[in-house]
């Protein structure tokens, strides 16, 4: 028997026997026998001795992020990670319970998600946010169905930058093909930016959406306030993604701007990397269109005595009340790592995450000046262009071909664009973050000059 | 419920309410490069304002805030969860450890192949471990949750019907279905078209054999359904839809009930979903993250996502171009520190473990039946396996709801059953124990449900202004939607 099931044998035919059976498999005779099996083809149980130590060997075999000098990012970003973070994820009372249905006895978990929901919705500059989605990507994919939703259907053209993460762009196509939307794609001018008028001429007016990133996939920062103005032009909805969240801490949401749905990828707040999961999809939007908005919600009412409480609502929007009409098929969402974003960011603070944001703006200029000053083969690919933290390198070779050379010189130099196709060089993107200290950035430096 | 000494915690938003500097987190050195004024190398007009409604607090402040939350909250470890369709088993601290090793929790997904082959290896081997459980040739571990994988199951069925030439337009579900199925099939393009239910609560051939036409693309069927009734014409149904050009995409939710007793693939399955999150342990984590990982037949294995995890003759690659694919369902390749967990799991209980798994719900679930019957009501009398439906039809007699007998259960100190699903049983309690617990909680949770049967007949006004013992009272639910208040403003201040 094994510690994780409850009953012994002893236990189980004290229970058979109270059921008037003779053994477990008449339990299971409604299956019909053209489907049964005795057994599977797997190995034994294990100790946990073994476990760790096997499970352990395949994670020494990878190289984990920390032990090189890193500038790794491309919507993936390492930051300070307080310790209070993993101790509250830790705690039974949060990652072992289930989605707060009875919130009588949930009260811990709902208060959370209002939290988290206030959180990003000061952070991108919109009234209203979700529970969480999937990750940046689905988030994308939620915000050209909630646009297309929003014009109720009339418009199905969706508009987006080719400056947004290519792999945003990848399954977006996946989901858009079934759901009769058409995706264009605008490409970015010479200085990596948008041109509004490139995206007037784009929508026409057809387009129920024009989605842009800023900072963009490049690492530039985009002009939101122009390019809001040339969406509403058109009569769109205007979406902004966000990849880097720590930008929000210095860069103004799009909701300032008259962006009408801000939404991404929030792993940047306390959320590890983990080989690319699980992240935290974010949603925001303005509160006239909360009910087409995608997943779960809490909200604040009273309990019977008049006392705050909070519960999960509008779920009028999900499918377990609407079913083929809800406006998303999400029910499982990315909780705990909304909790870890709420603990993240409260730790750290306005006034710490604007600091934070100010630092990784600070060594990424700081780089980019050092690597201007390196010159050679070495060259910022949009010198020109206002970037956060975050910019595209190009060197003597591909981008695969320098960071394996940059990688072998005890450097882990970024994200090489080589293999994402689009409209700008092959070079590494370089990702600076408040955790590359002077050091890494004298290896950088020492490992370019050394291939100059 | 016990008593507890908090009942109740300030938002963070009013803490500070002098809105004075404080610490939570002492950040890097920050002088060891040059200063930088952002208004000299950013636009000033994208830079945000200072937000003095964003307040700073001291560590303790943040551990005491979050401390006191988690004490009102309800936990798997702190008793019975017995949510139907939710499989609230126990969350092994082992798997815990071992999704934090830095090896593995601070990968990036973007790193050279050489330096991620441990990473692909696990993905590689909890692909075929799940091939194995489930009998079927090909797997996808991208999928986030189970939603989001029967979406990458349709999407497939989509794409191979296109690859035919085929366009279809329905597809097909049982009137007890989990409402993500009909939610799915909008999402991917079709319509959803629901088949009533035969008296035993399993699907009616005859019924079947006329919905089923030229025009269905899928049949989804959860497995036993979600009255926890096996499908006994499995075979059959699985016959007629695939005579008729449609494909069976089973919803694996309800996997816990048949691991090493029965294969999806010789039950006719091209597509199944597979909760990570229920059958293999992984956290609930208060709503996720989950992970939906597909298993599919021979008929859909070509039009897996990409990237897909090859093992080649130089160890472990990733194939992102693949023109028969259905693409990419999601950034990167799945959740996959809930995948470490699970494989964990899996290694953990070996194939005798993850029988007895199932053997020890689907007793536990007969126990329950067994000494609640009478008491509650049963309408399908269908043998069940691992979980079994009850309703409210003996209690209505004297008022009191199916979210009354919930709401008394918390004073209990158990978690209520999934109530009001599946949408066939009225006023119903559906009841998953799952294995972990001990007999004798299960026993205490059945002589609570007794107590509050005889409750319900002896004095129901106690029962219907329950909760009488938990942090706050019966929550107006109605309220909240009327009224929607779904973030903290500053006008709140005052």
């Amino acid at each position: 028997m094994h510690p994780w099931v409850g009953a012994g044998p002893e236990d189980q035919r004290h229970i058979l026997s109270e059921l008037g059976l003779n053994s477990i498999d008449e339990l299971f005779a409604s299956i019909p026998p053209g489907v049964c099996v005795d057994g599977i083809e797997l190995p034994p149980a294990r100790d946990e001795d073994w476990i760790r130590r096997c499970l352990g060997d395949m994670a020494s075999t990878n190289v984990a992020m920390d032990s090189m000098a890193c500038f790794l990012g491309a919507g993936v970003y390492r930051h300070v990670q307080p310790s209070v973070v993993d101790a509250v994820l830790s705690r039974a009372e949060f990652f072992t319970s289930y989605t707060p249905y009875q919130p009588e006895i949930s009260q811990g978990t709902l208060q959370v998600i209002f939290e988290f929901q206030t959180l990003i919705s000061r952070l991108t500059g919109l009234d209203t946010a979700n529970a969480s989605l999937y990750d940046g990507a689905t988030a994308l994919v939620e915000a050209v169905l909630f646009s297309h939703r929003v014009l109720r259907g009339k418009r199905d053209l969706a508009v987006v930058a080719e400056t947004i993460h290519p792999m945003y762009r990848r399954v977006l196509d996946t989901y858009t093909e079934a759901a009769g939307v058409e995706v264009t794609v605008v490409a970015p001018g010479v200085d990596g930016r948008l041109d509004p008028d490139a995206i007037r001429e784009a929508a026409g007016d057809r387009a129920c959406c024009v989605a842009v990133q800023s900072p963009n996939f490049l690492g530039i920062v985009e002009d939101l306030p122009q390019i809001a103005t040339a969406i509403h032009d058109s009569g769109a909805v205007a979406v902004e993604v966000v990849t880097e969240a720590v930008s929000l801490g210095l860069l103004a949401g799009g909701g300032n701007f008259g962006f009408d749905v801000v939404c991404g990828e929030a792993q940047s707040f306390g959320v590890a990397p983990g080989f690319g999961g699980p992240h935290l999809g974010f949603f925001a939007c303005a509160s006239k269109n909360l009910r087409q908005m995608p997943g779960r919600l809490a909200g604040e009412t009273v309990d019977k005595n008049g006392d705050r409480a909070f519960c999960l609502t509008l779920s009028t929007r999900e499918q377990h009340i609407r079913r083929s009409k809800a406006t998303s098929n999400i029910c499982t969402n990315q909780g705990l790592m909304a909790l870890a974003a709420t603990v993240w960011l409260e730790a750290i603070g306005g006034s710490g995450l604007r600091e934070l944001a100010i630092s990784c703006l600070a060594r990424a200029e700081e780089l980019k000046r050092r690597i201007t000053a390196v010159g050679g083969p070495w060259q910022l690919a949009y010198s020109q262009s206002p970037t956060f933290n975050e910019f595209l390198l190009i060197g003597p070779g591909s981008g695969t071909e320098l960071v394996k050379r940059l990688a072998s010189e005890g450097v882990l130099a970024g994200v090489p664009t080589t293999d994402w196709g689009g409209s700008w060089p092959d070079g590494v993107l370089v990702a600076v973050t408040e955790r590359n200290s002077a050091d890494d950035l004298d290896a950088l430096i020492g490992a370019l000059e050394t291939l100059s | 419920m016990k008593r507890r000494a908090v009942r109740s915690e300030p938002l963070f938003f009013e803490r500070n309410s002098r809105r004075v500097r404080r610490q939570g987190y002492l950040l890097p050195n920050l002088d060891d490069v040059p200063q930088v004024e952002p208004s000299e190398v950013l636009p000033p007009e994208l830079l945000r304002e200072p937000d003095p409604h964003f307040p700073d607090v001291s560590e303790m402040e943040v551990v005491q805030h979050f401390h006191r939350l988690s004490q009102l909250n309800y936990a798997v470890d702190e008793g019975l969860y017995p949510l139907g369709s939710c499989t609230m088993k126990y969350n092994p601290r082992l798997n815990e450890q071992i999704a934090r090793l830095p090896g593995l929790a601070s990968l990036h997904p973007l790193q050279p192949l050489s330096q991620i082959q441990g990473a692909l290896r696990l993905i590689w081997e909890l692909e075929e471990a799940l091939k194995t459980i489930t009998g079927m040739p090909g797997a996808t571990l991208q999928p986030a949750a189970g939603a989001h994988g029967e979406l990458t199951g349709i999407l497939m069925i989509r794409k191979a019907l296109e690859v035919r030439g085929e366009q279809r337009e329905i597809v097909l579900a049982p009137d007890s279905a989990h409402g993500t199925n009909p939610a799915t099939a909008t999402f991917a393009g079709y319509r959803a078209q629901e088949i009533p239910s035969a008296d035993d609560g399993t699907v009616d051939l005859e019924v079947l054999d006329r919905m089923m036409n030229e025009t269905v693309a899928a049949l989804m069927l959860t497995v036993p359904n979600t009255l926890g009734v096996f499908e006994h014409q499995i075979l059959e149904i699985a016959d007629l839809v695939h005579s008729r050009g449609g494909f069976i995409y089973l919803d694996g939710a309800n996997l816990n009930a048949f691991v090493g007793r029965a294969l999806p693939g010789l039950m006719g399955a091209d597509a199944m979903h597979i909760n990570l999150h229920k059958t293999f342990s992984t956290p609930h984590g208060g709503g996720g993250p989950g992970a939906g990982p597909v298993t599919v037949s021979e008929a859909l294995l070509p039009h897996l996502p990409v990237p897909k995890v090859i093992r080649g003759d130089g160890g472990f690659e990733l194939q992102w171009d693949d023109p028969a694919s259905i693409g990419q369902m999601r950034a990167f390749y799945g959740n996959f520190l809930i995948l470490v967990r699970a494989l964990s799991y899996i290694w953990s209980l070996g194939a005798d473990g993850l029988r007895s798994m199932s053997e020890v719900a689907v007793l536990y679930a007969n126990l329950i039946r067994h000494r609640l019957r009478g008491a509650y009501h049963l309408k399908f009398n269908a043998p069940s396996l691992h979980e079994v439906v009850f309703d409210d039809s003996f209690q209505m007699r004297y008022e009191v709801h199916n979210v009354d007998i919930a709401k008394r259960l918390l004073d209990y100190g158990f978690h209520p059953p999934t109530m009001s699903f599946p949408l066939i049983v009225h006023g119903a309690l559906m009841i998953e124990p799952a294995e972990s617990v001990s007999p004798e909680e299960i026993e205490a949770f059945c002589d609570a449900m007794l107590a509050i049967a005889k409750e319900a007949e002896m004095d129901p006004g106690l029962v219907r202004s329950a909760p009488h013992d938990t942090p706050v009272g019966r929550v107006d639910e109605v309220r909240a939607a009327r009224n929607l208040k779904v973030t903290w403003t500053p006008e709140d201040e005052t």
